[in-house]
């Protein structure tokens, strides 16, 4: 029986009077790929700030490898092992894609204000381990040639893929990934969801991912989870789901 | 990454640098072209580009509007000089050992810029919890709140808070006008500055300029990292007001350091190009003698520094420099450098 990486009971929080998200239960094993999924403003997005920390959830609770995350900082989260992306690809784009990379270990970084400024033999050692360290993790990504590159002047394809490439440096077990397909042309999501396959062997990493793409959706998770207003409505298999007539209701009207 | 190899030759590159530089000075300085004219310039332009390198690490790499920063100069300016004064009257009543003026001065400076450091986490905590033109309200409060308390202060001049009445000058102030100390000092602040920039310290901070929500997203505690910076850029401020205080003329003014000053120096910034040293340097030299050029029209000065800004921003609104950086080292090997990353070694062209 693998390992429940991230577990989310009764979940929610209210804007108001408004409840975006209500009971919202998850439980996500160890290497697992699950797919969220829901029409527009279904609250899809508003899960994963609650997972990160944007939002505090106002109800319920959620832990990460048995250590309870609610009303943790957003840089706390990440460093207990909760790593995204965005919607709209958000990279550091006036600095080069080696740095860009380099940011997220930053948390794991030991040297401090006065070894940096004295330049100490420790600073530099850990300059050249944690640059190798990201060049290796570009790697897997074909991004190394490009590490010079400022992150902005990247094809759109390789912005999403550097920005799962971050996400992954922070060494997190559980990678959200916020429609990582949008706006990519059928050729640049099979390359995706290759990538995806080869992160998920690669780093052993459990995976939510949000998709409008109903290809890529069916193609690579195992299991789906689709919420409309803000509540679960159905859960289960990628064959399953697309047969629910909950599911078929909520997408196409009644 | 560079390998050892590189690093020591630019070490010994930028040290070669620093020696030039120096030497030049005392050429020019031992031809008696050096007199106490162009020493008021030099020192002034040695601590506008401290004060101008340490809020371009407000400005031009956190990118935070900071309006009060003749603030913690004025606080650094303050208290280095009560300090320094402090030592000199128990060294005339004996009551402690004689110590050399240099010896004093760099107490001051010490003093003086921590003082500041500390006004600048007060202010900070508080104030980066805003960003944009909240922040540049905020701080520019800050700034004029500072200046009208030090303005009443009974030890600094002025009457007592209670009293209503303006101050008057702190007087009798050690003099410390030794050129060659103060340029030192000036190389060594920048070069700390460019060390933290070039630092994990400095990407944090340009990946929070860029991007908040993702640098948090990224593991970076972004509070952290933006009130280090502000208390940073904060303690050198006060190393410049340090400097201010000790330049020669003996007396502090509260005056001097108006939000106007502030405004200066973010010019200052703008013009030489955020997130830019080096730009930050030539424009904190090129604004401190533009005006001393124009001194037979000082009454335009103003509409000079108008008029540039408009023209720089006009037709380079990213400041004179951008964020290119000058590097001798390069300048040597002539390696064709990539326009993505610019490099440079440690402090050089800093005054």
């Amino acid at each position: 029986m693998p390992e429940t990486i991230l577990k989310a009971t009764n979940l929610g929080i209210a804007f108001g009077g408004l409840r975006a998200v209500h009971g919202f239960a998850i439980d996500i094993k160890e290497c697992e790929l699950v797919g969220l999924i829901g029409p527009n403003g279904a609250g899809k997005t508003t899960v994963f700030n609650l997972f990160t920390g944007v939002y505090k959830p106002t109800e319920g609770t959620f832990y990460l490898g048995g250590h309870l995350m609610n009303g943790k900082k957003t840089h706390e989260i990440v460093a207990a092992g909760i790593a995204r992306t965005f919607q709209n690809i958000r990279l550091f784009k006036k600095m080069t894609v080696m740095e860009n990379v380099l940011i997220a270990f930053t948390k794991d970084m030991k040297s401090n204000l006065l070894s940096s400024i004295l330049r100490l033999g420790s600073f530099w050692k850990e300059e050249e381990s944690i640059r190798q360290k990201a060049l290796e993790l570009l790697a897997v990504f074909n991004l190394q040639d490009k590490a010079d590159w400022m992150a902005g002047n990247l094809p759109y394809g390789q912005q999403r893929k550097l920005e799962i490439a971050r996400a992954l440096a922070t060494n997190a077990k559980m990678l959200l990934l916020d429609e990582p397909a949008a706006g990519m042309n059928p050729t640049e999501t099979a390359e995706l969801l290759e990538c995806i396959n080869t992160i998920r062997k690669k780093f052993s990493i459990s995976i939510l991912l949000i998709e409008h793409d109903m290809s890529l959706v069916m193609n690579i998770c195992e299991r789906i989870v689709v919420i409309d207003y803000g509540e679960i409505i159905a859960q289960g298999l990628p064959q399953e789901i697309s047969h629910d007539p909950k599911v078929i209701a909520a997408y196409l009207g009644e | 990454m560079d390998n050892q190899k590189v690093r020591t030759k630019k070490l010994l590159v930028s040290l070669v640098g620093v020696g030039v530089l120096m030497l030049a000075v005392f050429i020019f300085d031992s031809l008696g072209m050096m007199d106490n004219y162009i020493r008021g310039i030099f020192i002034q332009s040695c601590f506008a580009i401290i004060m101008v390198t340490s809020l371009n690490l407000v400005m031009g790499y956190l990118g935070q509007i900071a309006l009060g920063h003749a603030g913690f100069m004025a606080v650094g300016a303050y208290t280095s000089a009560l300090v320094t004064k402090a030592i000199g009257l128990a060294i005339k009543a004996e009551t402690m050992a004689p110590i050399s003026p240099m010896l004093q001065f760099f107490i001051g400076i010490l003093c003086g810029a921590l003082a500041a450091a500390l006004f600048g986490l007060i202010v900070g905590i508080p104030a980066l919890r805003l960003r944009g033109d909240y922040l540049a309200i905020i701080t520019l409060g800050f700034g004029e709140i500072i200046r009208v308390v030090i303005q009443n202060l009974p030890f600094a001049g002025g009457k007592g808070l209670a009293s209503g009445q303006a101050g008057q000058a702190l007087i009798g102030i050690m003099r410390m006008n030794d050129i060659y100390v103060i340029m030192l000092v000036t190389m060594v602040c920048v070069g700390i500055m460019i060390a933290f920039v070039r630092s994990k310290f400095g990407r944090a901070i340009m990946a929070i300029r860029d991007d908040d929500i993702a640098s948090s997203s990224t593991g970076l505690n972004t509070t952290y990292y933006k009130v280090l910076t502000f208390v940073f850029s904060a303690f050198f401020a006060g190393v410049a007001g340090a400097i201010y205080a000790h330049r020669g003329l003996g007396t502090l003014q509260h005056s001097d350091f108006t939000f106007l000053k502030s405004t200066e120096y973010v010019i200052m910034v703008v013009l030489g190009g955020m997130g830019s040293m080096t730009g930050a340097v030539v424009a904190a030299i090129t604004l401190s003698v533009l005006p001393e050029a124009l001194r037979a029209f000082s009454e335009y000065r103003m509409l000079v520094y108008s008029v540039m800004l408009i023209l720089v921003m006009m037709f380079r609104p990213t400041g004179l420099f951008g964020s290119y950086e000058f590097s001798l080292y390069q300048l040597l090997t002539k390696r064709r450098k990539k326009a993505v990353e610019p490099e440079q070694t440690a402090a050089k062209g800093d005054n």
